[in-house]
């Protein structure tokens, strides 16, 4: 009796144990990505990418499905009732980008009390359960300064671009900025406009703005609106300034012409709508039983002068510079390298 | 057989629970699984915050009127609801009491000045969203915690959210289309002359009905932002169109008066269940709200239909 019991114990841990070894079996797994938005270039970009990865990865059999739903009207309740009818559905994983940072918490909780894994990118949510994949916008405001300082020791007065005005992300970058022009007191904001992230409401800001200032030796922004700038500062007839870019085909098409022209030097960041796809592995990471990070902080994409033309000619004019991840690199991700 | 035909004063009254029925049906067949304890959970819970601003936006069309301020003052509340109501519950309150006073105030002022309720009420909307991105300029705050137990209370049987939108339609129901009371509110929408001429006051039924709106908007934002535990400025802008569907669907008509608050809840549920199998159906999101939009037709033309063979009785 007591050696069968033993024997019994023993196959099940060995059973066990070989069940853990196994690991790499997510291919009965479904992942479902709820998206609140789909209106710019950007979030075209993101869903693009998702389906050009996730697609492959269902027909090598990595996962069963990997659906991508959006809303219609960006509103917190319509996104909370699709994550609900997400668990509905029987989806193992669900990916997040979200509408608003708070609103969806009780519909993740819930999903997450169903035994759903959820993890959410670029628009976060801050229930515990979720997984977070955040950018750190706050660097991404820092590190122009960082690169200013470099390029002009002697310092001089900069003009700021802001995004969206109320969105938490504009805040974020904008602290980065000032944090910059703290660590680096020679260079002073002599103005700052809502560029909205935006090609012609940038250049509509910076023309108004304009003729009240100084000589400006630099210009920084969030992303989309580097071209309104450096156009706003020709139609001025004022030299141009060095102008923090975006990723945007449109401001990496101007550096390259001024580049040919007269060697202009700039460098230009944003974040690769790729990222989804970093979510998407990090999802099938965790139903594969991996040790993964609660938050995870994405890496931005960075293009410099040596990298522009190769970086010009793999972006869609209308598009963004872009980065898809593989398993291997969101393995990188993970394991913080 | 011809004694068999129902006449079309029950078809016009079954009309919303037979659309809400064919839904179900409808769900029963894409998803089987929905069709459960947990599943009904799930797919009504958002709908009792909906089925409250429905009713309120009822009260608000007995009357006669047409209130565009729902959707922001259900934000708004939700606002008070995670922030005041958490820290000062006191303030928090008070706060919710003066929000239906100025809901009150408001029906008075259409009365009095003889103003058109939806320039009104479209200004107090952009009032109710500057008070909550005053309140809450970045969304977050979190609610107490007996409201958020409070909504996801878990009832053996039948789920919270049926139970409490079955209640919500009862006593409306009884208050409005079975009391005397009842009667006068809703024939100060219908024929106000005659309601006047009896001797009965406008002024106080328009007042009545405007506070009873603020009443179930507050519900209605208590409600949600418990499901949610946060709120955000814009979270229910949704709901101002929701509810005057959700009263149209379920058997209102705009000419005041005409009213059916058991067939507004049922309408509500429609509109949040169509949402599900719309979405279980994997229509593309593009379509969704063409999809939604081509549910209301079907069944405002079959209430036509209905309409026109009482016609020809």
């Amino acid at each position: 009796m007591k050696i069968a019991k033993l024997l019994l114990a023993s196959a099940a841990l060995a059973g066990f144990l070989g069940a853990s070894q196994a690991v790499a079996d997510t291919s009965g797994k479904k992942i479902a990505l709820s998206n609140n938005y789909a209106g710019n270039s950007w979030r075209q970009a993101m869903l693009k990418s998702w389906e050009k990865v996730t697609s492959k990865a269902v027909a090598d059999k990595i996962v069963a499905a990997a659906d991508a739903f959006t809303t219609a009207e960006n509103q917190a309740t319509e996104q909370a009732a699709q994550i609900q009818n997400l668990i509905l559905q029987g989806y193992d994983a669900i990916v997040i980008n979200a509408a608003s940072p708070t609103a969806l918490n009780g519909a993740v909780k819930e999903a997450c009390d169903a035994g759903i894994v959820v993890v959410s990118f670029d628009g976060i949510v801050t229930e515990p359960c979720a997984w977070r994949i955040a950018v750190d916008f706050k660097k991404m405001g820092s590190d122009q300064l960082d690169y200013l300082a470099q390029r002009l020791p002697e310092g001089g007065n900069v003009l700021e671009i802001r995004g969206l005005a109320g969105v938490s992300v504009d805040e974020e970058i904008h602290a980065g900025i000032v944090a910059g022009v703290s660590k680096h007191p020679q260079f002073k904001i002599v103005g700052s406009v809502n560029g909205d992230w935006a090609q012609t409401v940038a250049q509509k800001a910076v023309a108004g703005i304009l003729p009240s200032l100084p000589e400006i030796a630099a210009v920084v922004t969030q992303g989309g609106d580097g071209y309104g700038a450096a156009e706003a500062f020709k139609a001025a007839g004022r030299p141009t300034p060095i102008i923090i870019m975006g990723n945007r085909h449109d401001e990496l098409t101007w550096w390259k012409e001024q580049k040919d022209k007269n060697g202009y030097e700039t460098m230009s960041v944003s974040i690769a709508p790729g990222v989804s796809t970093l979510a998407f592995w990090v999802a099938q990471q965790i139903l594969d039983g991996q040790d993964v990070p609660k938050d995870l902080v994405v890496p931005f994409l960075r293009i410099d002068q040596d990298n522009l033309e190769a970086a010009l000619a793999a972006t869609e004019p209308g598009g963004v510079a872009n980065k898809e991840y593989t398993l291997e690199e969101a393995k990188a991700v993970i394991a913080g390298k | 057989m011809s004694a068999f035909v129902p006449s079309p004063r029950l078809v016009r009254a079954a009309l919303p629970a037979l659309s809400l029925a064919a839904l179900l049906v409808a769900i029963w067949f894409v998803q089987p699984r929905a069709i459960s304890y947990f599943g009904f959970n799930l797919m009504l819970n958002l709908a009792m915050p909906i089925a409250f601003a429905t009713i309120a936006q009822l009260c608000v069309i007995t009357v006669n009127d047409l209130d565009l301020s729902i959707g922001a003052f259900v934000s708004f509340v939700a606002c008070v609801g995670a922030t005041w109501l958490n820290e000062t519950p006191l303030l928090g309150a008070v706060v919710l009491l003066g929000a239906v006073a100025v809901y009150a105030l408001i029906g008075a002022l259409i009365h009095l000045r003889n103003l058109p309720s939806i320039v009104v009420t479209l200004g107090m909307s952009f009032f109710w969203l500057g008070c909550s991105v005053l309140l809450l300029p970045s969304p977050g705050g979190s609610v107490p915690a007996w409201l958020a137990a409070l909504v996801k209370f878990r009832t053996p049987f039948v789920p919270f959210a049926i139970l409490v939108s079955a209640a919500l339609a009862l006593i409306v129901h009884v208050g409005l289309m079975r009391s005397a009371w009842g009667a006068i509110l809703r024939g100060a929408g219908g024929n106000p002359a005659a309601v006047a001429r009896a001797g009965w006051s406008l002024l106080r039924t328009k007042v009545t009905m405007f506070a009873l709106a603020g009443v179930f908007g507050v519900l209605s934002g208590l409600s949600l932002v418990g499901l949610t535990t946060s709120a955000d400025a814009n979270i229910a802008i949704r709901y101002t169109l929701l509810s005057i569907a959700g009263v149209i669907l379920g058997g209102g008509e705009f000419v005041g008066g005409r009213v059916s608050p058991v067939g507004a809840v049922l309408g509500a549920m429609t509109l949040t269940l169509a949402g599900s199998l719309l979405s279980f159906l994997r229509i593309s999101p593009d379509w969704q709200i063409g999809a939604q939009g081509a549910i209301l037709i079907v069944v405002l033309a079959l209430r036509a239909l209905v309409n026109r063979l009482e016609r020809r009785r």
